[in-house]
């Protein structure tokens, strides 16, 4: 089943392009990667989403309903974590928490506490008193205390320390393990590649590509780098070598075909060490930018 | 209900100010009654060297005497009307424009709630504090009176029409601050756009003292609601009455409209 279905989505700011038929799908129970620099449309596309902006045409379906016809019946599901975190500043954390629980029909209060704990949020302290990473810290708690079925992440690490990071993963894979869907937006590649099953590739208001992590990663794509003292990288310029560079006796390339083609090759020549590795989400995703 | 309750605790904390600050006005100009009305002959001959047109600026062209308790009631009356004007332009331009000014929007619009529930506990809680101030200018506008007008009676009819103009008065703002909001971007500096609209709207008014006629006045609702005209007539000028509930209903609809299609941005 979908929980996300996105048909031909589009939104021009007047004349400005926001995006431009974005069109898939987030099947249930997945944890999926929206990524993209920033101003692609990410999160013009989450907004419309959750219906704090209206799409020029096309139409989102979340939970097989319209997002803008039931918007707010859609959102008693959702949890979402904005990227700039911003809550009534005279208030106390507590009531805060108090206040986004009395918008669902349900007693959160347990979960508050848990999810704080976890966090080590301080419950007592005035929102304009928090540093920024705390008031991320919030944010995440009041996004997902009422246990959503779906939760959209709009670049939700920026403010947080390597530590908090890992525990707010941890927060975010219990989730999805409950059966919650994840909708994780962010243009910190390294992010998604450990945590998502599919991602969503967007450039200038478009997506370019969506496709299974593995299949992006083993696009069969190989980083070589190959050492020696005299190498000769004429020898490379055959088919499925791309960006071959070669600096201070080292080659550096991207292959993409017969593997022992490539090791008949390099095994032509004198050489000191080699590395073949899969190439970083980052370096594939550069190949979609280029 | 819950944001409603959310609004309310919000205007209870600065509306304390606005209602002591009306007790206040209306007690300082009371007080000194007794001293006018006494000496009302003196008071009549200082007024009558004072150019008219100045006179006129002040909402006390129409020959009101004040030695008498509604004459000089009026020239109170004036400043509650100013008081009023600026608290409801405020609270119009203010309650759909904070959540974006303060960046809270991206909180409140992602939560299970109708745009059109929002609009509604929004508008209800400051058509309730602006409910509030109106009671405060009642109760303040009867114990003042009371307690310095003396031996001197007063038509009370008069007086119950001018309040109960109030309402009307004061949502004529609120909606004019409403409209401008939906139909702008963004609204920067709330206060200052409550001051000119109040302070702009009054100055309008007695520009069309001064130099005659009603053009200028159809835009101004302190000349629909002129204390002076509806004390010493004991009635409101039906034809005024109906430009202002006009304009009202025109604000509140196209507002509400354009409200419920607003797109909130981020950052």
């Amino acid at each position: 089943m979908n929980i996300i279905e996105i048909n031909q989505l589009t939104k021009f700011y007047g004349k400005v392009k926001g995006i431009e038929n974005v069109s898939f799908n987030v099947k249930e129970g997945e944890i999926f990667g929206f990524i993209g620099p920033n101003g692609a449309g990410k999160s013009t596309t989450i907004r419309t989403l959750l219906g704090l902006i209206f799409p020029t045409s096309g139409s989102a379906k979340l939970f097989g309903k319209d997002c803008i016809e039931f918007g707010s019946k859609i959102r008693s599901e959702i949890g979402y974590l904005p990227s700039e975190v911003f809550y009534y500043e005279k208030m106390k954390v507590k009531d805060l928490l108090k206040y986004s629980a009395s918008f669902y029909k349900k007693d959160c209060t347990k979960r508050i506490n848990e999810l704080s704990e976890i966090m080590e949020l301080n419950l007592n302290r005035r929102i304009e008193d928090l540093s920024y990473g705390n008031k991320k810290k919030v944010g995440i708690v009041q996004g997902l205390l009422h246990e959503p079925k779906l939760i959209m992440l709009d670049e939700p690490t920026s403010g947080l320390d390597p530590l908090m990071q890992q525990k707010f993963f941890d927060i975010i894979s219990e989730e999805n393990k409950k059966g919650s869907t994840v909708f994780f937006s962010s243009h910190i590649l390294s992010e998604v590649q450990h945590l998502c099953n599919r991602v969503a590739i967007i450039k200038d208001g478009h997506v370019i590509k969506v496709e299974d992590i593995k299949t992006l990663r083993e696009d069969n794509y190989k980083k070589v780098t190959v050492k020696g003292e005299s190498l000769d990288s004429n020898l490379y310029s055959f088919e499925g070598v791309s960006q071959l560079t070669s600096f201070d006796h080292m080659l550096n390339f991207f292959y993409k075909g017969d593997v022992n083609f490539l090791i008949e090759t390099i095994g032509k020549q004198k050489v000191q060490d080699i590395l073949i590795e899969d190439p970083s989400l980052e370096e594939i995703f550069m190949h979609y930018y280029k | 209900m819950n944001i409603y309750k959310f609004e309310i605790k919000g205007y209870f904390r600065t509306l304390w100010i606005w209602v002591l600050s009306l007790f206040a006005l209306l007690f300082m100009y009371m007080a000194f009654y007794p001293i006018m009305s006494e000496d009302a002959m003196m008071m009549d001959k200082i007024l009558e060297h004072y150019p008219e047109e100045l006179l006129k600026a002040f909402g006390m062209g129409e020959s009101i005497s004040f030695a008498t308790v509604l004459g000089y009631f009026t020239f109170t009356f004036v400043f509650v009307q100013l008081c009023l004007a600026v608290q409801s332009a405020y609270y119009g331009f203010n309650f759909l424009s904070v959540e974006e000014r303060e960046l809270t929007a991206d909180f409140l619009y992602s939560k299970p709630v109708t745009r059109r529930s929002i609009f509604f506990q929004k508008y209800f809680a400051a058509a309730t504090a602006l409910l509030i101030s109106d009671i405060a200018v009642w109760i303040g506008s009867f114990l003042a009176i009371e307690i310095f007008r003396g031996d001197n009676s007063y038509e009370i009819n008069n007086l119950l029409i001018l309040l109960a103009s109030i309402p009307i008065f004061q949502v004529f703002f609120f909606s004019v601050g409403l409209i401008v909001t939906t139909l702008s971007k963004k609204i920067s500096s709330v206060i200052s756009y409550a001051m000119a609209l109040s302070f702009g709207l009054y100055i309008l008014n007695a520009i069309r003292s001064i130099v005659g006629g009603e053009l200028l006045g159809m835009i101004s609702p302190y000349y629909y609601f002129e204390p002076g005209y509806i004390l010493m007539h004991g009635k409101l000028n039906l034809k005024l009455t109906m430009i202002a509930v006009t304009i009202i209903l025109i604000s509140n609809i196209i507002g509400y409209r354009l409200y419920l299609k607003r797109n909130i941005h981020s950052l």
